[in-house]
């Protein structure tokens, strides 16, 4: 049997060889960012001569970057807002009043985790209640594709919180509503924080839903006006480069920073407890 | 007294977005999906069973996009699910040192938007300038540098091989959390007992990891079957229309005005998930209990 040290440096081996497979792509983009046109021709791993920060500066004006960013930033803060109330309050009630109407509704929510949206009759809808190609439209779908999930995270959590509580401040003569927002809610926060940072970095990798409902390049968020500029620009990968590290660099800071979350997140969702 | 406290319309904002924007297009798409409702006139007429007929036996390669649609989601489903158990085992059981440092690197692909990742994979994979192919040249392999998008056998298996590389790590996590609350007690009993590895990892990980790999094959197989945004930027379903899976056929189908047989084909697509989503929701709920 080998040493342990030895054993363990082949494991750290294996570990760091993980980390270049995973790492090297997006190293890759960050490199090229800052090259030349021509440089960047092959898309290579070395080192620009002359880092070229004005790629960034070109990109946000031709890519229309700024307005983009605006969008995606209010897409994402909007929708997460709206879901995450709505879902709150449902999970509440339905968690707290188990009846077997509420059970019922329960299990037809968390079914949308499971559900595909069928996209060209949902263009109907959005037709008929005059949402197609607005901000608040895209808002109101996006707000809509995070209930399932964050109804069945937020109730489990729910189950958590002692129903004394409630009482307490039903016997003091405080109404539903004052309840939930003055004593539940804040309590919320933990499961709140983790909801709140998955839905905003999903409704920032959107891509398929602002492609069916959004044409006005005025209302594109980031990943649209990324994919547009990339059909302009193809031949000009140091310019698509620095579009990529603009869009990602966003999130990169956010995962960062808030990776207990996300990862708390992902793995309550899937493993409950 | 429950019911005033815990009024029914707290619900009510959740269940109209999700009505309206969820429920109510699936709905219709039942009832559409059996008609002719196309972009070229207004009229929509009733027809019966056709656009299903048209998918399950013209020549029009409907069941090719089914097919790569299994295809698809089976692949990514296994390779994802071994590599993934191989790095949980290795940061657990494996490195004693820094296996947040890896873990969080190996995570990062996974909150990337999966857009910006194929673009990104679409200038890896070039046949002439891209960073596989000068990588293997430079080695000597020439051999091995191939047309990995364009090349009508490799191009489907490359879609794959990126997508597995995006979503390794966030199942790697999900393993991660199920390995770490198994208890320790069993691992000890075993090692009192001299059982090799191979045995400790078939008799009490595996079993005890069932639950959770359970769990993460169905996230696997929901996302497989719902696959779009790497197809559609690696290869737009070429070269042909090879690579072609149900929600990219859809959208073309959309895109060209063939409202009705891209309804019949969401349609069959809901029947399948929903069904899957059943089960699923139960089996989880089976095991809160326990």
């Amino acid at each position: 049997m080998a040493p342990k040290s030895l054993r363990q440096g082949f494991y750290h081996l294996i570990a760091i060889a993980a980390c270049v497979v995973t790492g090297v792509p997006i190293l890759l983009v960050f490199i090229n960012a800052l090259k030349t046109r021509a440089e960047a021709s092959s898309m290579s791993l070395d080192l620009p001569v002359d880092p070229q920060w004005a790629n960034f500066l070109v990109v946000i004006e031709r890519g229309k970057l700024l307005t983009a960013f605006g969008n995606s930033v209010l897409y994402a803060v909007g929708a997460t807002l709206i879901g995450m109330t709505v879902s709150a309050l449902a999970a509440y009630v339905l968690s707290r009043n188990r009846t077997r109407f509420n059970n019922a509704i329960y299990f037809f929510l968390v079914m949308g985790i499971a559900m595909p949206t069928n996209f060209v009759t949902l263009t109907r809808v959005m037709q008929w209640t005059q949402l197609i190609n607005t901000q608040a439209g895209i808002i109101l779908l996006f707000a809509a594709t995070q209930i399932p999930f964050s109804v069945f995270l937020i109730y489990a959590f729910i189950e958590t919180l002692p129903r004394e509580l409630d009482e307490a401040a039903l016997i003091d003569g405080c109404s539903p509503l004052r309840l939930f927002f003055t004593v539940i809610y804040p309590l919320l926060t933990p499961v709140l924080v983790t909801l709140g940072v998955l839905n905003i970095l999903g409704i920032w990798s959107e891509f398929l839903l602002p492609l069916y409902y959004l044409n006005r390049s005025t209302a594109w968020p980031m990943t649209l006006a990324i994919y547009n500029f990339f059909g302009q620009y193809q031949s000009d990968w140091s310019l698509v480069s620095a579009d990529v590290v603009l869009t990602i660099l966003p999130i990169i800071v956010i995962y960062l920073l808030a990776q207990r979350w996300i990862l708390s997140g992902m793995i309550a969702g899937a493993v409950k407890g | 007294m429950k019911n005033q406290a815990y009024p029914f319309y707290f619900a009510s904002g959740a269940l109209l977005l999700y009505g309206v924007f969820f429920v109510l297009p699936s709905l219709l798409g039942f009832a559409y999906a059996f008609t002719d409702w196309n972009s070229y006139t207004t009229d929509v007429h009733w027809i019966g069973f056709d656009n299903f007929i048209t998918i399950f036996t013209s020549t029009k390669g409907y069941l090719r996009y089914l097919q790569n649609t299994v295809v698809f989601t089976v692949a990514t489903i296994v390779l994802k699910t071994v590599i993934a158990l191989g790095l949980a085992l290795l940061l657990t059981h494996g490195v004693r040192r820094l296996a947040n440092l890896y873990r969080l690197l190996m995570y990062l692909p996974a909150v990337l938007p999966m857009l910006v990742v194929s673009l990104v994979f679409a200038s890896i994979l070039d046949p002439a300038t891209g960073l596989l192919n000068t990588s293997l040249r430079a080695v000597g392999l020439d051999l091995l540098a191939l047309r990995w998008l364009t090349d009508i056998q490799l191009a489907l298996p490359s879609v794959i091989g990126v997508d597995v590389w995006r979503g390794v790590g966030y199942i790697m996590v999900i393993l991660i959390a199920g390995l770490q609350a198994i208890p320790k007690d069993y691992y000890e009993a075993a090692e009192i007992d001299g059982a090799s590895g191979w045995t400790v990892f078939t008799h009490i990980t595996l079993p005890m990891l069932m639950p959770v790999l359970t769990v993460t094959t169905v996230l696997n197989l929901l996302y497989g079957l719902k696959v779009f945004d790497i197809v559609y930027v690696l290869t737009n379903g070429g070269p042909g229309r090879v690579t072609e899976t149900v929600y990219t056929a859809i959208f073309q189908d959309f895109s060209k005005g063939r409202y009705g047989l891209a309804t019949a084909l969401s349609s069959l697509l809901f029947v399948v998930m929903v069904t899957l989503g059943y089960y699923t929701i139960r089996l989880m709920h089976r095991e809160d209990v326990s």
